[in-house]
């Protein structure tokens, strides 16, 4: 799905904020990122949707070397990557319904209302459907961001610090969420440094949790 | 980091896209703007009024220039003023002096009833011409490759002292020229219009843009194509110039409409309209504002999507 061979990375041809990093992301794969503020969590997930390029080793995405993407090549590969982003980036002039509707309306596909609104019963925004992102709590928000990285049905599933702002029940929650479209066939990805969420995971899923530590990434030991 | 090309934005592409139905809503992903669409609409039809009137003035003053150039050929006379006994003679000089000059190709004695004609417009209709003291009048054609109007003057001077060239090219030639000029400063005007109003359509659709960069990051990051994106901004930019235009087409073909006409006003103003088909020509007005929309905003469009990856 996606195959990093060697890869580093430094913004700006300054030093390089990830360095040598080997992976194989495999379908229905369960991982945590791990790692301190400024490892380079956000950077590796960017590097997954070709946000960012890597500077120089090689990555592959469900086949194709990014580096030799086009824009509209980029575009499709973000199709079949849903990301929950830390700041949950909604449209505020759009309702909720239509901003977790919006990678349907860009594709040009149609959009199905009543699996609509099965996705938003099912982050428990059932009764939201018409309320503006602005109006929506952390939690909510988080939720719908969700629900907007799966409804094109994607085979990786990143999410970025997706419990940062969350109590602790609000956290299970999209936990579970997420753990449920795990066992529907889906990689997940975490950021987090969330120990707790980690072990939480752990009982209920095969997780293997990654660690960014000077600049490389290691496969953390099991004793979390 | 590495640049993808932006080759999914070509024209053919973008007016597909632009010609399409919208079912999904697509344009809906673009947030309203309110008072810049207002502003845009306003502009698109401010500049449209104004090109009606550069367009009008262009024509009217082509008009006037091959008017006068037409005329300029033709109205070169000779005036024979002389007392009644020596009228025929002196006449008739002056005919074979005209008939020996090289690059004349024609001369006339102006008949009595065109007299009077020329004569209406002070004396009233049924002038006794024949009564009265006027001069011969002798129509003179030119040739294609002129004469010598001084020597010809000269000429007269000794053969028929009556007789006075009135040469009207000496006059006619500078308001000719003027008018030529006026058409080239319509046209300039026209241009100036359509790249004012380019402009304008550039810095709303720029604001725009610059405005809703959030918005365009996210599409891009939900996995919008950047003809997705672009086609929503062009679209609106492109049909508010069409609009706006065609609004100020309407009310500049009105006021043209309602300027005084030619009996009335007489004069320079005769001309400034449109006339017979040259009235369709304004329709192409609102086409070329939504050109203008399109091309501007795709530009501007393609410098923002570069920014972001």
């Amino acid at each position: 799905m996606i195959e990093m061979q060697n890869l580093s990375f430094g913004y700006s041809g300054g030093d390089p904020l990830l360095a040598d990093m080997t992976l194989s992301l495999q379908p229905g794969s369960f991982h945590f990122l791990t790692g301190p503020s400024g490892a380079g969590k956000t950077t590796f997930l960017r590097l997954c949707y070709a946000e960012l390029l890597p500077t120089s080793g090689r990555m592959t995405a469900f086949g194709q070397d990014v580096t030799g993407l086009t824009r509209d090549g980029i575009a499709g590969l973000r199709r079949r990557v849903g990301v929950v982003h830390q700041d949950t980036q909604f449209l505020d002039h759009l309702p909720v319904a239509e901003n977790l509707a919006l990678p349907l309306m860009v594709s040009g596909a149609t959009i199905d209302m009543a699996a609509l609104g099965d996705l938003l019963a099912w982050v428990q925004l059932g009764n939201h459907a018409r309320a503006m992102p602005p109006e929506l709590s952390g939690g909510e928000r988080q939720r719908a961001a969700l629900a907007r990285a799966v409804i094109m049905s994607p085979d990786l599933i990143l999410a970025d610090e997706p419990t940062g702002n969350l109590d602790w029940d609000m956290s299970m929650r999209l936990l579970q969420l997420l753990i449920e479209l795990n066992r529907s066939g889906k990689a997940v990805v975490i950021a987090t440094h969330d120990l707790n969420l980690i072990r939480a995971a752990k009982q209920q899923v095969q997780a293997r949790v990654l660690r960014i530590a000077g600049k490389r990434l290691q496969l953390a030991g099991a004793d979390l | 980091m590495k640049k993808a090309g932006l080759k999914s934005l070509d024209f053919a592409a973008l007016w597909r896209g632009l010609t399409r139905p919208d079912p999904a809503g697509t344009d809906r992903v673009v947030p309203p703007t309110g008072f810049t669409a207002q502003l845009t609409v306003f502009s698109a039809g401010a500049m449209a009024f104004l090109a009606v009137f550069a367009l009008a003035l262009a024509l009217a003053t082509g008009r006037l220039a091959e008017r006068w150039s037409t005329e300029l050929a033709q109205t070169v006379t000779v005036r024979v003023s002389a007392p009644a006994d020596q009228l025929d003679e002196q006449t008739a000089a002056v005919m074979e002096a005209l008939k020996t000059t090289p690059g004349i190709a024609e001369a006339k004695i102006l008949p009595d009833d065109q007299v009077e004609k020329l004569l209406e417009p002070w004396f009233g209709p049924d002038v006794p011409v024949e009564a009265l003291p006027v001069p011969r009048l002798i129509e003179v054609v030119e040739g294609d490759e002129g004469f010598d109007a001084e020597a010809l003057r000269l000429r007269l001077q000794g053969e028929a002292p009556g007789a006075v060239l009135d040469d009207h090219t000496r006059w006619r030639q500078p308001l000719v020229s003027a008018a030529n000029r006026l058409r080239v400063l319509g046209l300039f005007s026209l241009l100036l219009i359509a790249a004012t109003a380019g402009a304008m359509i550039t810095l709303a659709a720029k604001a725009a843009l610059a405005a809703n960069g959030q918005v365009i990051r996210v599409l891009r990051l939900i996995g919008a194509r950047d003809i997705t994106i672009a086609t929503a901004f062009v679209r609106r930019f492109t049909r508010r110039a069409a609009m706006g235009a065609a609004g100020g087409t309407v009310l500049g073909l009105l006021a043209v409409w309602a300027l005084p006409s030619v009996d009335q006003a007489g004069g320079f103003l005769t001309g400034l309209g449109f006339q017979g088909w040259g009235w369709l020509w304004p329709l192409l007005i609102p086409v070329a504002a939504a050109a203008i929309g399109f091309g501007a905003t795709r530009w501007a469009a393609l410098r923002m999507l570069r920014e972001v990856r």
